[in-house]
C-alpha cells in the first residue's frame, strides 16, 4: 500500500509548479496551463484521501469529477477571454492588459 | 432705582446697528436725525442720572456707589468677566461729559459734514464711539473697561480713516491704532497681572471708598494674598496698565499718534481726540486711585514725571506748529498731561481715615480740569473746524484777519483761548489753578514748571488765536472765495459750550474766592466726601499775572500786520524751530527704532523661523506622506502576476503565523 | 507504478512550465495530465480516470491548442522572449516557501490509513448516486453543474463574437 503522505507529497510538488508556473510565465495561455496543473494537484489530493481516509464514502470522487467538469467550463470561458483580449490589444502577453499607468 | 442707565448704553448702540446696516439707504438728514435724537435722549438720561445721584444723600459724607447692572458674562474659575453699569461720582461725571459734548458733535457735524458722502456711515461710528466710551466709564469691571477700551480704538480708527480714499488720513488711522493697541498689551498684562494675583476683576461695590480703610477696587479679591506675594506686584500691575492708559491718552512717547489723527473730520477730532477718548487713560488712573495711593504711592511719581515732560514737549513743539489742529492736538496732549501730573501728585497722607489735603486737591482738580478742557477744547476744536469750513484749509499761513467775517466763531474761541490760558472768570483758571496748587504741595520744582508750562500755554494759544483772526489777511485766497461764518448747526454748539464754560468759571472763581459750598469738589473727591476748595491766594495770583503776561508776549509778536519779532526769532535759531516744527523728531526715532531694530532684529528671525521651520515641518510631512504614497503606489501595477505572488505570500505567512499561535 | 507515475509527472511539470514554446507547454501538459489519469487507475478510480482522460486530456487540451494557434503567432515561432531572472527569482521563491509551509502541515500531522479492499467503485452506485436525491446523493451539484455548464457556454460565446460593424 502506497501511504497517503506520498500522494500528499505530489499532489503539493505539483500545486506548487503550478504557482511557479503561474507567477513566471508572460504568455496567458501558459498562466491558464499552470492553473490547470494546480487544479489537477487538487484533484489528486480529493481522490487520495477519499480513497485511503474515508474508503466508506464517495464524496471524494465525486468532488473530483465536478472539479473536473468546472475546470473544462472555466479554462473555455478564460480562453473566450484571452480571444477578446488578443482582439484588443493584439497581445497575449500578461503586460498587455496592464492598464494601470505605472 | 437707576434702572433707566441701561438706556444710556444701549441708545446708542441701536443706533449704531441700525445706521451702520441701513444706512445706505436713508437719505442723510434721516441719518443724522436718527443720531442725534438718540443721542438726545442719552444725554437728557445723563442728565438725570446725575442729578438723581448727586442729589441723594450721602451715606457716611460718602456717595453711595450704585450698581444697576451686572451679570457675570464668562466665568473661568475664580476669575470672572462682567459686564455691568457702575454708577459713582466720577462715572457719572464722565457720562456727563460726554454725552453733552457729544451730542454738541452731533449737531455741529450737521452742518460741517453737509454734502459728504458717507454722511450715515459717519453718524454710525459717531454712536459706535459713544456707546464705546459710555461703556468704558460704566464699566463695573477691568475686563470690561478693556473691552471697552479696544472698542473706543477701533471706532477712532474708522474715523481717523472715515476720508479712506485719502492716503495720509488711512496711514494716521492705522498709526493710531496700532500706537494704541501696542500700549493695550502692556494694558491687558497688568489686567492678567492683578487678575492672576488678586483673584478678581471686579471693582469695589462696596459702597464706601474711604481711603485707608481696606476698601478699594477689586474688594472681591485677595489682595492681601497679592501683597503677601511681592511687595512690587500690584505697583508693577498698575505702571503697567498706566503704560495702557499713556497710549490711549496720547503721553510722551506714546503721542505720535494724536497729531495725525488730525487727518479725521474736525468734529471727530473734536470728540474723540479732545474730549473723551485721549482721557481714558486719566479715567482709568482716576478709577483704580485707591490702589495707587495704597500700595504703589511711589510708583506716582512716574506718573507725575511722565506727564511733567509730556506737558513740557507738547507745548514746546506747539509753539512752532503752523497747522491749526495741529497746534489744538499738542495743545491736547499738553493739557492732559495736566490732568496726570494732577493725579500724580496725589501723594498718601492719612491722618485717620481722612485724606491730606493735597491728596485730596489733585484728585479733584484733575478731574476738574477734565470736565473743563473738555468743554473748552471741543469748543476750541469745533471753532477750527468752522475755520476750515470757511477757508478750506487747516493752514494758518492762509488764515488772518477772519475776526471780521465770522463773528460768532471769533468770540468763542477767544473765550476758549481764554479759558485754556487760566484767566480768571474762565473755567480754565479753577482747574488749572487748584492743579499748579496741588503740584506746588508736592513739590515746589515741580509745581513751577507746571506754571511755566501755563505760560507756554498761554502763548501758543494766542499765537493760534492771533494768527487766525488778526494779523495780514490773505487777500488772494479771499478773492476766490469769501469766508463767512458758519450755518446755525454749527455756531450753536460753539455757543452753548462757551457758555459752560463760562458759566462753570463764574461760578467756581467766585464760589473760590467767597468760599460758597456746593462746587465741584462738592461732588467729586478723592474720598467722596465734600471738599471745598479754598483758593491760595498767591498761587492764583502768580498763575494768572503770569498768563497775562504771557498773552501781553503774543500780543506783541503776534498781533501787528506783520511779525517782525518772529521773523528774527524765527532767523536766529532756525535749527531749533525746524526741531519743533518737526515735533522733535519724534517720529522719525519710532520709525528707526521700529524699522531698524524691531523689524529687522526681531521680526525677520522670527518671519523666518516661521517660514522655514514651521511652515517646513509640514511641508516636511506632507513630502513624506507624498514619498511613502510613491513608493507603495508599485504594488498597484496591474500585473496579475504579481498579484498571485502578494496571494500566495499572504496566504502562506498567514499559515505560519495560525500554526505558530 | 507509482514511482514512475509520479516521477513522469513530476518531471513533465518541470518541463511544462520552464519551456519557452508554448506547443510544448500544451503537450507537456498533456502528458501530466495523463499521469493523473494513471494515479486514479491506480486508486482504482476506474470511471475517474476515464472522464479524466475524456473531459481533460481529450478536450481541454484540444481547447488549448487551437486557442494557442489562434492567439499566440509569434509564441509557435518561438520567438518568445526570456523571462527575467528577478521573476523567476520570486517566483521560485514563492513556491518553494509555499512548498515547505504545506509538506510541513501534512508531514506533521499524523494520517492513519485504514485497510481497503481493492474493489473499484461500481458504476451502477456511480449513476444512481449521481442523480438520487437521497442523502449522501449528488443530483443537486449534478444539476447545478449543468446550468454552470451552460452558463459558461454562453458566456463565452458573448465574450468571444466578433464585434458588429458599426
Amino acid at each position: 500500500m502506497i501511504p497517503v503522505e506520498c500522494y500528499f507529497a505530489l499532489s503539493a510538488i505539483l500545486f506548487f509548479i503550478g504557482v511557479y508556473g503561474f507567477t513566471t510565465r508572460r504568455n496567458l495561455i501558459a498562466m491558464l496551463i499552470s492553473v490547470e496543473l494546480i487544479l489537477n494537484a487538487v484533484d489528486i489530493n480529493f481522490a487520495a484521501i477519499n480513497r485511503l481516509l474515508y474508503p466508506n464514502g464517495n464524496e471524494g470522487m465525486f468532488m473530483t469529477l465536478f472539479v473536473i467538469g468546472v475546470a473544462a467550463a472555466e479554462s473555455a470561458v478564460a480562453i473566450s477571454i484571452i480571444i477578446n483580449v488578443y482582439r484588443k490589444f493584439k497581445s497575449d502577453s500578461v503586460d498587455a492588459i496592464k492598464n494601470l499607468k505605472r | 432705582m437707576f434702572s433707566y442707565t441701561l438706556f444710556i448704553m444701549l441708545l446708542p448702540l441701536l443706533s449704531f446697528i441700525v445706521l451702520g446696516l441701513a444706512g445706505m439707504k436713508m437719505q442723510h438728514k434721516v441719518a443724522g436725525l436718527i443720531g442725534t435724537c438718540s443721542l438726545g435722549i442719552v444725554t437728557i438720561l445723563s442728565y438725570l442720572t446725575a442729578f438723581q445721584y448727586f442729589g441723594m444723600d450721602r451715606v457716611d459724607g460718602v456717595y453711595q456707589t450704585f450698581v444697576p447692572y451686572n451679570f457675570t458674562w464668562l466665568p473661568l474659575g475664580n476669575l470672572h468677566f462682567d459686564l455691568g453699569i457702575l454708577l459713582d461720582p466720577i462715572s457719572v461725571m464722565m457720562l456727563i461729559v460726554i454725552s453733552t459734548v457729544s451730542l454738541m458733535v452731533h449737531i455741529y457735524s450737521f452742518g460741517y459734514m453737509h454734502g459728504e458722502k458717507g454722511f450715515q456711515r459717519y453718524y454710525a461710528f459717531l454712536s459706535l464711539f459713544t456707546m464705546s466710551m459710555l461703556g468704558l466709564v460704566l464699566a463695573t469691571n477691568i475686563f470690561q473697561m478693556y473691552m471697552f477700551w479696544e472698542l473706543v480704538g477701533v471706532s477712532s480708527y474708522l474715523l481717523i480713516g472715515f476720508y479712506y480714499p485719502l492716503k495720509p488720513a488711512i496711514a494716521a488711522s492705522k498709526k493710531a491704532f496700532i500706537v494704541t493697541r501696542f500700549a493695550d498689551m502692556f494694558f491687558l498684562v497688568g489686567i492678567l497681572t492683578f487678575g492672576y494675583f488678586v483673584d478678581s476683576f471686579s471693582f469695589s461695590f462696596a459702597g464706601d471708598i474711604v481711603m485707608g480703610q481696606g476698601t478699594t477696587p477689586f474688594i472681591e479679591g485677595n489682595i492681601a494674598k497679592a501683597v503677601a506675594a511681592g511687595g512690587f506686584i500690584i505697583p508693577t500691575a498698575l505702571v503697567l496698565m498706566f503704560i495702557g492708559g499713556a497710549g490711549k491718552s496720547a503721553m510722551f512717547p506714546l503721542h505720535i499718534w494724536l497729531p495725525d489723527a488730525m487727518e479725521g473730520p474736525t468734529p471727530v477730532s473734536a470728540l474723540i481726540h479732545a474730549a473723551t477718548m485721549v482721557v481714558a487713560g486719566v479715567f482709568q488712573i482716576a478709577r483704580m486711585f485707591p490702589l495707587w495711593i495704597e500700595y504703589a504711592p511711589q510708583a506716582m511719581s512716574i506718573v507725575v514725571w511722565v506727564g511733567v515732560f509730556t506737558a513740557f514737549y507738547a507745548a514746546a513743539v506747539a509753539c512752532a506748529q503752523s497747522d491749526i489742529k495741529r497746534v489744538l492736538a499738542f495743545s491736547t496732549i499738553s493739557q492732559i498731561a495736566f490732568m496726570m501730573v494732577a493725579l500724580g501728585v496725589s501723594l498718601p497722607g492719612h491722618h485717620g481715615a481722612v485724606l491730606d489735603n493735597h491728596a485730596q486737591l489733585g484728585y479733584m482738580a484733575g478731574m476738574f480740569h477734565l470736565f473743563t478742557h473738555a468743554m473748552f477744547k471741543a469748543c476750541l476744536f469745533l471753532g477750527a473746524g468752522c475755520i476750515i469750513h470757511a477757508v478750506h484749509s487747516n493752514e494758518m499761513a492762509l488764515m488772518g484777519g477772519l475776526r471780521k467775517y465770522m463773528p460768532i466763531t471769533h468770540i468763542t474761541f477767544l473765550i476758549s483761548c481764554l479759558a485754556i490760558a487760566g484767566i480768571p472768570f474762565f473755567s480754565g483758571f479753577s482747574s488749572k489753578d487748584e492743579i499748579i496748587t496741588a503740584c506746588m504741595e508736592y513739590s515746589p520744582v515741580v509745581g513751577w514748571i507746571m506754571t511755566g508750562i501755563a505760560a507756554m500755554t498761554a502763548f501758543y494759544m494766542f499765537r493760534l488765536y492771533y494768527g487766525i483772526f488778526w494779523g495780514t489777511e490773505n487777500k488772494e485766497a479771499h478773492e476766490h472765495h469769501t469766508p463767512h461764518e458758519a450755518p446755525l448747526t454749527m455756531t450753536i454748539p460753539l455757543i452753548v459750550l462757551c457758555v459752560i464754560t463760562v458759566g462753570v468759571g463764574v461760578y467756581t472763581t467766585l464760589g473760590g474766592f467767597m468760599e460758597w459750598g456746593g462746587s465741584f469738589g462738592s461732588y467729586v473727591s478723592a474720598a467722596g466726601t465734600d471738599y471745598t476748595i479754598h483758593f491760595n491766594t498767591q498761587i492764583a495770583l502768580t498763575s494768572t499775572v503770569i498768563a497775562i503776561l504771557s498773552i501781553c508776549l503774543a500780543t506783541y509778536i503776534y498781533k501787528g500786520e506783520s511779525q517782525p519779532i518772529a521773523d528774527r526769532l524765527y532767523k536766529t535759531f532756525p535749527k531749533l524751530h525746524r526741531a519743533a516744527y518737526k515735533r522733535f523728531y519724534q517720529d522719525e526715532i519710532w520709525q528707526y527704532v521700529t524699522h531698524r531694530i524691531i523689524f529687522r532684529c526681531v521680526s525677520t528671525p522670527i518671519a523666518w523661523f516661521d517660514r522655514h521651520v514651521v511652515d517646513g515641518t509640514f511641508n516636511f510631512l506632507a513630502w513624506g506622506a507624498n514619498e511613502a504614497g510613491e513608493s507603495i503606489r508599485s504594488w498597484q501595477s496591474g500585473d496579475v502576476r504579481q498579484y498571485a505572488v502578494w496571494f500566495i505570500t499572504g496566504t502562506v505567512a498567514l499559515t505560519l503565523i495560525l500554526l505558530c499561535i | 507504478m507509482f514511482i514512475i507515475l509520479a516521477v513522469f509527472i513530476i518531471v513533465s511539470a518541470l518541463m511544462c512550465v520552464a519551456t519557452t514554446r508554448i506547443v510544448r507547454a500544451a503537450t507537456f501538459m498533456l502528458f501530466v495530465l495523463l499521469g493523473v489519469a494513471g494515479i486514479y487507475f491506480l486508486l482504482d478510480y476506474t470511471f475517474l480516470g476515464a472522464a479524466q482522460i475524456a473531459v481533460y486530456a481529450g478536450g481541454v487540451t484540444m481547447v488549448f491548442v487551437f486557442a494557442i494557434q489562434l492567439v499566440s503567432k509569434r509564441a509557435l515561432q518561438g520567438l518568445e522572449k526570456r523571462v527575467k531572472a528577478g521573476t523567476m527569482a520570486v517566483g521560485a521563491l514563492c513556491a518553494l516557501a509555499g512548498l515547505a509551509v504545506v509538506s510541513l502541515i501534512l508531514l506533521k500531522a499524523g494520517f492513519l490509513t485504514q485497510e481497503i479492499a481493492n474493489v473499484e467503485v461500481p458504476m451502477k452506485e456511480i449513476g444512481t448516486a449521481l442523480v438520487g436525491s437521497g442523502k449522501y446523493q449528488y443530483v443537486l451539484p449534478f444539476e447545478f453543474i449543468s446550468v454552470f455548464l451552460l452558463a459558461c457556454i454562453i458566456g463565452g460565446l458573448v465574450v468571444a463574437r466578433k464585434e458588429e460593424e458599426a
